[in-house]
Parts: structure tokens; C-alpha cells; sequence
């Protein structure tokens, strides 16, 4: 099946352990993040496109005690596919790398990305030596997804296949600053 | 291709790695470098920074913002060249403020043989400039550590964007061994 976008967000952030950090990918899935209700520790991505796995993982080797979850689109994923590959060398224990893949580049117009013809996200992962990878295809599997965010003990990457809808915009905190800022304030804080 | 060859006579990359340490950088992103060779050695011979290889070097951007989101201080080692992969997400550190050390070995000038090292080589300085980062040139050794320790209070000191540009005068030319 495919995934509303919304509804999968929601389902993945439902029941959010205090330790887990999001960093969702520019776009849609900071919007997504946004509406699943703000939170203090949600490092939303305005852009630094292809940046946010990287991002990711420096917070999750600095912090092995807290949980880090990167929640982002098929496009932005593309865009650093490299660091995949550097994630598969490192493997920290709490990082989850997510992919919402529709196919699609929605902030620009729905365009076709790559991954519609034929790119495969999910062997990319395991090619790159990712040990446990997830293709969401149920409800229950999704509802999985959301516990291993808080649980797993290994780098865990997941494709979750959404529709290629495109829900109105809900805009977080734009100013990076005061975004970093209580980001860090909030690590501080479980850590 | 070619190992680096060490000089034991050379000490600027212990005297960087020893400002690294009192600096209390625990992360290291790096794409293999010849120049970097013995400072990289260093880093990943400490248990107390975590050397992280990278595909290219904007990776290393992004893990640096992660790091100070995390509370840790890191560091980025590169080659000229590196710094044109870098330029879009050097966005990151400037629109959010997050310090970000950089330390770059120079290509395409003193002695280089290599016509392809020359475009880039040849706009680091006023490209980072552009991008916001204080950018500090040294050519000889005893410049270097001062340098880097200036580098290390503008970027966690002053939360931005700072670089040493390593002059090929001080690496010396490629030494090609096979």
C-alpha cells in the first residue's frame, strides 16, 4: 500500500519517546513534522538539500544516548546518496534514516525523480552495508517503524511508499537560529 | 596513486591536531587527502574523536551541524577542490549560525603540475569570503598553529564559518611514488 503523507508522519511521532530527535528533510517532510504538532526537538530543514542524513548523524554520534530519526523525501535522499554510504561505515546504533518516496520532487512541481524509474532506495541501503532496512508495505509494518525510532540497535534506514498527494503547507519556525537553538536547548535537556 | 611521504622534520600537523585537542573537537569529517595524511592518522589513532570518512566534503558540513546540535565540537579536513563541493551548504551554517572549522590543504599553486587543480585552486580564498567564512592564508610552518587556534576562537567564539588555508609552499610539491 501506499501512505498518506500526513497520516504516516502521525503515525510515526504518535507515542514519541522523550530521547527521539527528528530531523526532517526540507520540504514536505518539515511541513509534515510541523503538522504532526511542534516540538522543541524537530531541527526543521528550510534547505540544505542532501544534507539531512549528514545532519543526522553527527547528532547521533555525539549523543549515543538519545535517538535520532531523519525523516525525509525521495528527492533530498537522492541528492546525498553519498551519505548513505558514509552511514554504512559508521552505523551508529541510534540513527534511523527514513525515506518518504513518492517519486516525486513536490516543492518544485511534482517532477519525476529517479526513483520512478527504477532506483531502488532500499538496495542503495543495503548496498551500503546498512544493516537493518525496512520496506514499509502495511499498516502494522509502519506502526513497527514508529516503535524501532525509539528501540532498534542498529542503523535502520526505512522506505515508506506515500501518495503523490500534496496536503496545504504548515510552516514551522523559519529562522534557523532560534530552530538550532532549541534544538540544542532540548538535547541538553534529556541528555 | 602515491603515499604520502612523511618527513619526521615536519611538524605543523601535530602542532593542528595538538590545537584540535585543546579545542575539544570530537568529530572529524575528511575525505582522504595527502596533505591531511598525517593529521587524519592522528585523529583516527585518538579514542577520543571520532574520524569520519566522507563520500565528498559537504557531507562534512552537514555531520559538523549535527555534531553542534549534539553539544560536540568537530572539524573539516579537505583539499581545495573539497571547498567547491561545500559552497550550497555552507547555507546551513550561515543561516543557522552554527560554528564550523575548516582546514584546507591548497591545490593548484605553488609548483602544481596538475593544470585540473588550478580553477579551484585559484578561488577558494574569495569564494569562502563570499560564503561568509573568515578565511585565514599561512605559508609557512610556524603560522600554522596560531592560525588554527585564531580559527578555533572565531568559529566557536564568534558561531560562523572559519578556515586555514594550508599553502602547497608549506605541503611542498606532489611527490608521486609507485
Amino acid at each position: 500500500m501506499t501512505f498518506e503523507r500526513r497520516a504516516a508522519m502521525a503515525t510515526l511521532l504518535a507515542n514519541r519517546p522523550k530521547d527521539l530527535f527528528v530531523v526532517p528533510g526540507l520540504g514536505s517532510c518539515t511541513w509534515d513534522a510541523f503538522a504532526a504538532g511542534d516540538d522543541d526537538r524537530n531541527f526543521y530543514l528550510w534547505g540544505a538539500m542532501g544534507g539531512a542524513a549528514m545532519i543526522g548523524l553527527g547528532l547521533a554520534l555525539a549523543k549515543p544516548k538519545i535517538r535520532v530519526a531523519v525523516i525525509t523525501g525521495d528527492g533530498e535522499m537522492l541528492m546525498g546518496l553519498g551519505s548513505l554510504a558514509t552511514i554504512g561505515v559508521q552505523r551508529p546504533h541510534n540513527l534511523a534514516i527514513v525515506v518518504f518516496d513518492n517519486g516525486l520532487y513536490g516543492e518544485t512541481g511534482m517532477q519525476a525523480s529517479h526513483t520512478q524509474s527504477g532506483v531502488d532506495l532500499i538496495d542503495v541501503a543495503r548496498g551500503c552495508g546498512i544493516e537493518r532496512v525496512l520496506n514499509v508495505e502495511t499498516e502494522a509494518q509502519l506502526r513497527e517503524l514508529a516503535g524501532l525510532l525509539g528501540t532498534s540497535d542498529r542503523t535502520l534506514f526505512a522506505r515508506v511508499p506515500i501518495m503523490p498527494d500534496d496536503p496545504p503547507r504548515a510552516l514551522p519556525e523559519k529562522d534557523g537560529v532560534i530552530i538550532k537553538d532549541r534544538v540544542r536547548r532540548a538535547v541538553e535537556k534529556v541528555s | 596513486m602515491s603515499a604520502p611521504v612523511q618527513d619526521t622534520a615536519v611538524t605543523w600537523p601535530d602542532e593542528l591536531f595538538d590545537v584540535l585537542k585543546r579545542a575539544d573537537i570530537r568529530q572529524v569529517g575528511y575525505v582522504p587527502d595527502a596533505g591531511h595524511s598525517r593529521l587524519i592518522a592522528r585523529c583516527k589513532a585518538d579514542p577520543e574523536i571520532r574520524d569520519v570518512v566522507l563520500t565528498t566534503e559537504e557531507e562534512g558540513i552537514a555531520l559538523a551541524a549535527g555534531a553542534w546540535l549534539g553539544g560536540q565540537r568537530s572539524a573539516l579536513l579537505m583539499q581545495s577542490s573539497g571547498v567547491g563541493n561545500c559552497i550550497n551548504m555552507l547555507s546551513l551554517i550561515r543561516a543557522c549560525r552554527f560554528p564550523m572549522l575548516m582546514l584546507v590543504t591548497m591545490r593548484g599553486e605553488w609548483e602544481e603540475f596538475n593544470p585540473w587543480q588550478v580553477p579551484m585552486g585559484s578561488i577558494v580564498e574569495p569564494a569562502l569570503k563570499l560564503c561568509d567564512t573568515s578565511v585565514t592564508k599561512v605559508e609557512t610552518p610556524d603560522q600554522v598553529a596560531p592560525a588554527a587556534q585564531n580559527a578555533v576562537q572565531l568559529a566557536f567564539g564568534g558561531d560562523r564559518a572559519a578556515a586555514v588555508l594550508l599553502s602547497q609552499k608549506l605541503i611542498g610539491r606532489k611527490v608521486w611514488v609507485k
